[in-house]
């Protein structure tokens, strides 16, 4: 009977006692399933606006009929406000820039010759993308807008020319944001925001908490092992974090009509050991903290490059390096991608495999350090 | 279990915070079923050398055991079969009593948890106050839990930090008669407090200042080792006698006690030479045997001129 072993009784004991603090404690509770719903509308509404009467300049070389009744066309539409008229290839991108505009319609010089001939010529929309949720919808109404206007032009002699896929090409040019986030990418990725920010803030005063209301001492004069108070604590807030997935997902799938290719019961599965790394995070900022404040500051201080460096925030392949190398050992920046990968692409185990080493790898670090920095006596 | 007859036997021990010695260099011997008061001021290391005791501390020098386990690697067997009552009241105010009961019977895995909780209720008298939380409690019910804790496991034995602190008279007698009925039982009870008549209650003490342990013995001897003459004077104008008493060498404490003083001593001689300097026909002195306060405050001044 040697007491250093671990047991689960006394295991069991701490799991219980956090469940009845948890319970008891309204205002955090309510706070783990609140920040979700409050995020998820946030971001939610942001997404879900469908931005209209976006600035956009003219560069019309040229003036045919044709070409006025596509701008008229796209005048009348709800997403274009044509403010600008352009004459030169260097304003128009001057105005992009300045974000004085979101669009540059380029109507070629040859634009009504290579019409009449059946040539598909080819409008060039250049769009500030920086804000995808912004350009997404615009950019989708504009084909459709153009071939039925057009359509409306080219009759009698001219109808030869409705070709199947339109009589005229559109190349979409998106700056500044080369991933083009779209709503179906930030919903699951909410799902690691909110975690990290739950997670860890919460767990971050778990032992804080003993320490400042002097419960630690009492602890420490029992038998119970530093690994089983760690534990203890984890395994209740996985229970909460297993509620803010779901609640996420539900929202995902019937609010945002995300599509859900992959395997809901793995992204549950991956959910596991990111909330496990996100509360190990937490305990061990807590063993390193003298005060609930210091927990929490610790706590944010991760949260942030969690939400910034991550590839939630902004498009990952498009940070510094340093930043990528940040990004790299943060656990939310592996778990975005497997969550997108599984919902959006479909992706298995096979597929998900490179991104769960890592996490598993914070998971053994964090929970290292927590272990080693918890003190078995008050010196 | 280990054959030893002592509960604690420690040699030696000794403890620095930041190069300030607050324990220093303690001997200590408890028997098995003893009650050992620790008494000392403010500051005295009382706390740190309990903590010590228990694995909460690890001492910079010193040896021993405690209930025959070695207390710096054994540290773990110690926590078994020890229950430390902290001084400032360390359970969960979130929880119900019953909870942090069956909280701390978990954690030692007591036999027939919801038994021995109920029972644990049942003795000190908490049972129609089990649902309430520990935060709302009094200060002496919350005594009395920390008390009911600390004793779920069936410890061997006991570490009270002053655990009367700020309790009414009544429920202090109870305590000490609890503790008795404890003590009688086999359990060693290590107990610090400031309170005199608590004191004269154990059956032995020891007295602690600035880290270092002065006297120590039972209430009896630790009064005859000081060697402190004290009188009584009662009379008139006890405030004049009082400043003029002051004044003169050998006279170490004047003490107000309602309508008499206590003038304490260490040298009889001196003592004797100041009170005829003062005497007075209208007063009446009566040497009296002097009181563990006495011999406290005797103890604590000729350590701030030895230590401080
Ligand atoms: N963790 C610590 N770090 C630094 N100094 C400490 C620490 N704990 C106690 N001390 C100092 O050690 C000395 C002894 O403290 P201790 O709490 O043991 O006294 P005590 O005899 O229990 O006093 P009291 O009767 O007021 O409870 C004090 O001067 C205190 O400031
Ligand atoms: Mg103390």
């Amino acid at each position: 009977m040697t007491p250093r072993r671990f047991t689960f009784h006394r295991l069991w004991a701490i799991v219980m006692k956090e469940f009845i603090q948890m319970r008891r404690d309204r205002v955090t509770f309510a706070m783990m399933i609140g920040i979700p719903l409050m995020q998820l509308m946030l971001f939610g509404f942001a997404i879900n606006s469908d931005p209209k009467h976006l600035p956009t300049a003219i560069r019309a070389a040229d003036q045919g009929p044709f070409a006025r009744t596509l701008v008229a066309a796209l005048r009348h539409s709800d997403y274009f406000s044509l403010v600008r008229e352009a004459q030169t290839e260097a304003e128009a991108h001057n105005l992009l820039q300045l974000g004085e505009v979101q669009f540059v319609i380029n109507i070629p010089e040859d634009f009504s010759r290579k019409l009449l001939r059946g040539e598909q010529p080819t409008v060039l929309i250049e769009a500030d993308a920086t804000d995808p949720a912004a350009t997404g919808p615009a950019l989708s109404a504009v084909r459709a807008i153009a071939n039925s206007v057009l359509d409306r032009d080219l009759t009698g002699s001219l109808a030869r020319l409705r070709a199947k896929d339109g009589p005229l090409n559109f190349s979409i040019h998106a700056h500044y944001n080369p991933e083009n986030i779209t709503q179906y990418n930030v919903v699951p990725g909410l799902m690691g925001v909110v975690l990290t920010m739950t997670m860890v803030v919460i767990t971050s005063l778990a032992i804080t908490r003993e320490r400042e209301r002097g419960t630690m001492e009492n602890l420490l004069a029992t038998p119970v092992r530093p690994f089983e108070v760690m534990v203890g604590k984890i395994l209740p807030y996985i229970a909460v974090g297993y509620i803010q997935v779901t609640l996420i997902l539900v929202a995902a799938r019937f609010l945002f009509g995300v599509p859900m290719v992959g395997s809901l019961p793995l992204v549950y599965a991956v959910s596991l050991l990111f909330i496990a790394c996100n509360l190990a995070m937490g305990i061990t900022f807590s063993s390193l903290a003298s005060n609930q404040l210091q927990a929490v500051q610790m706590a944010f201080f991760f949260f942030l490059p969690s939400i910034l460096l991550s590839g939630f925030m902004f498009p990952f392949r498009g940070m510094p390096e340093w930043a990528q190398w940040i990004g790299t050992c943060l656990p939310n920046t592996h778990f975005l991608r497997i969550v997108r990968g599984i919902l959006l692409k479909g992706n298995g185990p096979a597929e998900i495999l490179p991104e769960i080493w890592p996490l598993l790898a914070f998971l053994v670090i964090a929970m290292t350090i927590g272990v080693k920095r918890y003190r078995q006596t008050l010196d | 279990m280990s054959a030893t007859d002592f509960a604690i036997d420690v040699a030696g021990v000794t403890k620095k915070f930041g190069g300030k010695t607050v324990v220093n260099a303690i001997d200590l011997q408890v028997k098995r079923g003893e009650i050992y008061g620790f008494l000392g001021p403010n500051g005295s290391g009382k706390t740190t050398f309990i903590r010590m005791l228990c694995g909460l501390l690890t001492p910079d020098a010193g040896s021993g055991t405690c209930l025959g386990y070695d207390v710096l690697r054994e540290q773990a067997e110690i926590k078994r079969h020890v229950g430390y009552m902290t001084q400032k009241f360390s359970y969960y105010e979130d929880l119900s009593l019953r909870e942090n009961l069956d909280f701390i019977a978990r954690i030692y895995d007591v036999p027939d948890r919801a038994g021995a909780v109920q029972r644990s209720l049942d003795r000190l008298g908490l049972a129609n106050r089990s649902a309430q939380l520990a935060g709302q409690l009094s200060g002496g019910w919350k005594q009395r839990l920390a008390l009911a804790a600390c004793l779920i496991h069936d410890p061997q034995l006991l570490l009270l930090d002053e655990p009367t602190a700020g309790v009414d008279p009544k429920a202090r007698r109870e305590f000490w008669d609890e503790i008795h009925t404890l003590a009688a039982g086999g359990l060693t009870v290590l107990i610090t407090t400031h309170y005199m008549d608590e004191a004269e209650r154990c059956h032995r003490l020891a007295y602690l200042a600035y880290g270092n342990l002065l006297t120590r013995g039972t209430a009896h001897e630790v009064i005859a080792s000081a060697q402190l003459t004290t009188w009584m004077v009662s009379g008139p104008d006890l405030r004049d006698v009082a400043a003029a008493l002051r004044t003169h060498d050998g006279v170490e404490q004047v003490v107000a006690f309602g309508t008499t003083l206590h003038v304490s001593g260490r040298d009889a001689q001196k003592l004797d030479a100041a009170i005829a300097a003062v005497r007075d026909p209208r007063h009446e002195w009566k040497k009296i045997r002097s009181g563990l306060e006495d011999v406290f405050i005797s103890l604590m001044d000729a350590a701030r001129d030895n230590f401080a």
